[in-house]
Parts: C-alpha cells; structure tokens; sequence
C-alpha cells in the first residue's frame, strides 16, 4: 500500500493539471476569414468524385473506420465491381470498413500522432472548417513538412493536394503578420483555382455523408412521420372536443 | 345489471365473463375505477397540467428505444464509441432509435422543468400533496443521475471530461474527498471501469429506480387528488352519489385531452428528431463526435443543456470560506439548489395555494425565478469570463430568494381568496 502511495499521488496531479488545464486545447482559434461551404447530399455526381479523391490521396493515412465501403458504393450509386476494382485499394473486402494498411505505431514516428480518423470531422469541425482548412495550406520552410494552415495554425499534416493545388503563399508584405493573403504560384497545380476549389468541395461534401449517412434516410422519413402525425392531429382534435363538448 | 348483460351481443357477454373471473382472481375492475373511470380531476386543468402525462410518454419512449439500444452498444473502452456509430450506420433504423433516445433525454428535461413550474405556480406541493411533492423530487434528482450516467455511455471526448469534471467535484470535500473519487471511479481516472459501472446504473439500477418512484408518485396523486389551477377544491362539493361537481373523471376526459397533447408533442418532438438532432450542438454536443480521449481536453468542458443552470451556481462560488477550498462551496450552493424545492411545502406560509390568489410579491419573486433559472442556464453554457461569474452570482442568489424569502413575502402579501367552485375561462 505504501509503495503504492507516490504513484498514485502522482496521477492525481496530473489529473489535477489536466483539469486545471482546459487550454491546451488541440485547435487554435484562427482570425481567417472563412468562406462558405454548405454540403449537397443530393449531388451524387460530387459525392462520387469526393469519394475518389478520399480514396486517392486521404485514406492512405485517414481511415472512416467506422464506415463500410458497401453501404458507401450503395449510398452514392457506385457498382460493387467498380468500387471493388477502382476505390479499394488495401485488399479488402466490400463489406469491410474503410481502414488505413498504415501502422499506427509508425504512423506515430513519421507524424508525431497517428493521423485522426475522419469518419465524423465534419461533425467534430463543420463542413466548412473542413473546406476552408484544405484551401489554406501554405509554403512554410519552418515547419517539419514545410507547409502551415490558416485555419490549423502549426498544423502536423503534409499538403496532401498539394499537387492538384500547386504551391500556394502567404503574400503578407514584409512587416505584417496575419493580413490573410494567400496566392498561388500560377501553373504549378494540375487544376485551375476554381477546379481545385470543386474538388475540395466534392471532398468535404463526401465527408459530410460519412458524418453521417443515414441524414437523407432521415430527412426524407421525417415528413411522413411529420404528416402522420398532423393528420391523426386532426381526429384526436376532434375526439377530444367531441368529448369535452357538454363540459362547461 | 343480468338483463343488460343477457341483452347484449356473444362478444360483449363474453368479454364480460373474462372481466368477472379477472375480478374474482385480481382487482382489475376496482383498480380501472379508481385510477381512470372513478378518478376525478378538476375540470378546468389547463396546459400545464398536460406535462405529468407526457413526462410517462417520454420515459416509455427512453426504456424502449433503451432496451434496443443496449442490444447493439458495447460497454467498453474500445467498443463502446464505435458501437454507437455502428447502431447510426448499420443497424436497421439504429439511427432513429439513437435520436429518439438522446433527444428524448433533452425532451424529458423540458418536460419535468416545465411541470415543476407548474407545481410553483399553482401550489402543488402543499398540503396534503406534501408527500407526493417530495417523491416528485426524488424523481427529479434520480432523473439527473440517470442523465448523467448516460451521457458517460457514448464515450466520445465530451462525455469522457464531462464525468472527469463532475466526479472531481467530490475531490474538493475535505478528508474523504480523493478517496470517494476513486471510489466513484474504481479506478484513478475515468475508465473502462468508470464505463462499465455507470452502465450498470444507468440502464438496471436507475431505471428501476426511476419506474418505482413514478408508480409511487401516481398512488400518491391519485390518494389525494389533483390541484385545480384557481386553487379550488373540488372535494367540497358533490353530487349525492359523492361525485364532485366541478371533477371531470379521468378515463374519457382527462385521456381524450392527453391523447390530443400527445400528438401534438410528439409532432414538436419529431420535428427535432428527423431535423435537428443535434440541436445546434445543445443535445449532442460536437466535441462528443470524437471518441474519448484522457489526453486531450475539449476547450471549454460543459455539461448538457439541462444541468447548465446547476453548473453556473456552482461555478459562481469562488471564495474560500473557513479555510475550505471555493469549490467545495461550489458543491454545496449546487447540491443545495438541487435540493431546496424540497422544502417548500413548510417554506409556503400563504393561506392560499394559486398563484392567482396570491399576491404581487408572490408574482414577482416566481417571475424571478424563472428568470435567474433561464439566465443561469446560458452562464452555465458559456465559458467563464469575470462578467459571467458575477451575473451568476447575483442569478444565484435571486434564486434562493425565492426560497428562502418565501415564509415572509407569501405572509404579508394581500391574497385573493380563491374561488369556491372551478373557474374556466
């Protein structure tokens, strides 16, 4: 018991720094000037194509281990076949969730933590967070993979786009810090600004189904859940006042 | 009462030979007259007095969708978060049974906040309902234990630091403080251990719990009747077989009403259901979308909606008194805003139970209250600046007055006699 004694005094004050604490927190607030994004669950094309992209350049890393490439394929009107032969990259089968081949604990080495799941980001953060995060990636030859975000400042994240994107900077004049500028080098991304904007839209806008894929399910049963019940509003109004008529 | 049954129909007859050998074996009958067909509630019960009877609706709706809910979640550490995702992705309508119960838990605060508020208003825990008040609170301080519990089961980052904060107020009483956290736990920090026990309580002990205080709550109402808004008493007068004139009894009346009530909440119910789950981040809170985490901490830890009114008082204690830390005082203000709607019954010394016999200082000191409660729950959501914890202190303080001021200012008010027979308008 009282070997036990210094170690367990010893939890409790990192528990007690813990809670005193609540500021080290992960995300530093940002001033960037966010731009709008609002998803469109109902633009299958869009989802496809986000599913693509994630397929391409984000799940080698992120896994949405809680989310099944079945239902996915099913959801957004990809054939099994196709999906099977073009989006699974790790040897699974359809039925499986979308896991990462990557090792956690080396994943821990070469990034400092695993990356993060992203089944549910856009509900952690929002869909716009989300959108305006991969649109402000910038050179940064101080930080460990040479790039910094506006809205994750000091970021552990490589610019994972940075191919379709080109090499974006931070345009500030010498002597102002934070003046939110940002341009890219023209023609050093495969995609136009407004194509890559498209893009990391149709991206967010797939992430956002992954947050939660049964929202058009649920969008669409609650009207005639709604309907239902105004109709039978009707006749238990009626049987009441039946009722309550010769009550005074 | 042999001719009647003879003249009637094979089924009717029928049905009436299964009623008499019932009867003969258990009091089906006599329980379904003094419970429903016999049972008499005044006439002019309004809105408020709807909230009982949606309250049961909603605690069925948390036992059902609980009870199936349980069959897919998995209490543990790994398990437990990806469960739930696996209840909202591949179980048949897991989706709407998760919502149905993680809304309901928010509904069933509306619920039982606004018909306390009743009881406030309308004197409901006076006597003879001394008793059934009491239970009523019971009630109320199972029913936050139980929401407690639960918002622990999702395991997500929220619900982790959510119990880790609450469970270290326990920390702060003198002497037996750390050792009842750990005990609390089972373990030095919120663990599968904690996990596991408090899905124990939350989906046997409480709900048991909970179920035997609302049958006890029922035998109490319905021994000594329901209030009239005006403050009648319908007992006074009867008829000559000993009904109450101004009663209505309660099986068709008081059930078409509910009936009626029922459909309407569960349209205002459903809306939030199939359209805002989430709520804005009120009923599911973001940082709970990710999964539990003892090495990262949300930036401002809150706890749901519904005790946010609690949380602010006990943050709003911030001075060390007799050499004890603030936050044991905190706990105390907490507990003793918990608990002090206990006393009313004996805080009351009106010689008149409505709030509309009473006088203005009643009127006020109630309007008040609802004010400091409302205000409270917003500083409870925010996170504390100097402002904030001062507002909360002068809140805190406006809501004991209503208590603690109450033998004097329901004493020397002038009061309205209340009328003799029901009033509706």
């Amino acid at each position: 018991m009282t070997a036990r004694l210094p170690w367990r005094r010893q939890t409790r004050l990192v528990l007690l720094a813990l809670i005193a604490c609540p500021a080290i927190a992960w995300a530093v607030e940002s001033d960037w000037p966010m731009e709008s994004m609002s998803p469109d669950l109902e633009d299958a094309p869009s989802l496809q194509r986000g599913f693509k992209l994630y397929a391409n350049y984000c799940l080698g890393c992120h896994s949405l281990r809680f989310q099944r490439y079945e239902r996915t394929a099913d959801d957004l009107g990809i054939p099994h076949d196709l999906a099977a032969d073009e989006l699974i990259f790790t040897g699974q089968k359809i039925g499986e969730l979308m896991t990462t081949a990557m090792d956690p604990e080396s994943a821990k080495a070469w990034f400092g933590a695993p990356p993060p799941d992203l089944t549910m980001v856009t509900r952690v953060r929002s869909p716009e967070w989300t959108y305006n995060y991969l649109k402000t990636f910038y050179l940064d030859e101080s930080r460990p993979f040479g790039v910094n975000n506006k809205v994750f400042e000091n970021v552990g994240m490589p610019h994972a786009l940075i191919d379709l994107q080109g090499v974006q900077r931070d345009t500030c004049p010498p002597g102002v810090e934070n003046c939110n500028q940002l341009a890219i080098d023209t023609g050093s991304g495969l995609l136009t600004a407004e194509q890559y904007d498209q893009a990391v839209f149709d991206l967010v806008n797939f992430l956002h189904y992954v947050g939660e894929p049964s929202r058009r399910d649920r969008e669409r049963l609650g009207i005639y859940v709604l309907g239902f019940l105004a109709f039978l509003g009707i006749f238990t109004y009626l049987l009441n006042r039946e009722y309550w008529k010769d009550v005074h | 009462m042999e001719q009647t049954q003879q003249a009637k129909g094979a089924i009717p007859r029928l049905w009436g030979g299964l009623v008499d050998w019932a009867d003969a074996r258990f009091p089906a009958t006599e329980t379904w007259d003094y419970h429903l067909a016999k049972y008499y509630a005044p006439k002019n019960h309004n809105f408020w007095y709807l909230m009982g009877w949606l309250a049961m609706v909603i605690l069925a709706n948390q036992l059902i969708t609980g009870i199936w809910l349980t069959m897919s979640y998995v209490p543990s550490d790994e398990g437990a978060f990806a469960s739930v995702e696996y209840i909202m992705r591949d179980v048949e309508f897991g989706w709407l049974l998760r919502y149905l119960h993680s809304t309901g838990a928010s509904a069933f605060f509306v619920i039982v906040y606004l018909h306390m508020f009743r009881g406030l208003m309308y004197g409901s825990y006076r006597k003879p309902r001394e008793l059934l008040w009491l239970i009523g609170m019971a009630i109320f301080v199972a029913l936050m234990a139980e929401g407690f519990f639960g918002y622990l089961l999702p395991w997500g980052n929220m619900s982790y630091w959510a119990a880790q904060v609450i469970i270290s107020l326990f920390g702060a009483i003198p002497y037996i403080g750390p050792d009842l956290m750990e005990w609390i736990r089972g373990d030095f920090l919120v663990s599968e251990i904690t996990l596991n026990r408090f899905f124990a309580l939350h989906v046997v002990a409480l709900p048991l719990v909970l179920v035997g205080l609302v049958f006890v709550h029922l035998v109490a109402l319905h021994h000594v009747g329901s209030t009239a808004p005006d403050g009648a008493d319908i007992k006074k007068h009867k008829d000559a077989t000993g009904k109450p004139l101004d009663g209505i009894p309660f099986w068709p009346y008081t059930v078409t009403h509910d009936v009626h009530a029922t459909v309407v909440f569960l349209f205002i119910f459903c809306a939030a259901v199939f359209y805002a789950p989430e709520m804005g981040g009120y009923f599911l809170e973001k940082p709970n979308f990710e999964m539990a985490n003892p090495l990262k901490t949300p930036e401002h830890i809150v706890p749901v909606w519904y005790y946010t009114p609690f949380y602010a008082m006990l943050r709003a204690a911030t001075y060390p008194l007799f050499g004890v830390p603030a936050k044991f005082w905190g706990l105390v203000v907490m507990a003793g805003a918990i608990a002090i709607p206990a006393l009313l019954p004996w805080l009351d010394r009106s010689p008149v139970a409505s709030i509309r016999s009473k006088g203005l200082a009643s009127k006020w000191m109630l309007g008040l209250f609802v004010v400091s409660f409302v205000i409270l729950g917003y500083l409870g959501i925010t996170p504390p600046s100097p402002v904030a914890t001062a507002a909360a202190q002068v809140f805190t303080v406006l809501y004991f007055a209503y208590f603690v001021l109450m033998p004097w200012y329901t004493r020397v008010e002038k009061t309205k006699p209340p009328p003799e027979r029901v009033t509706t308008r």
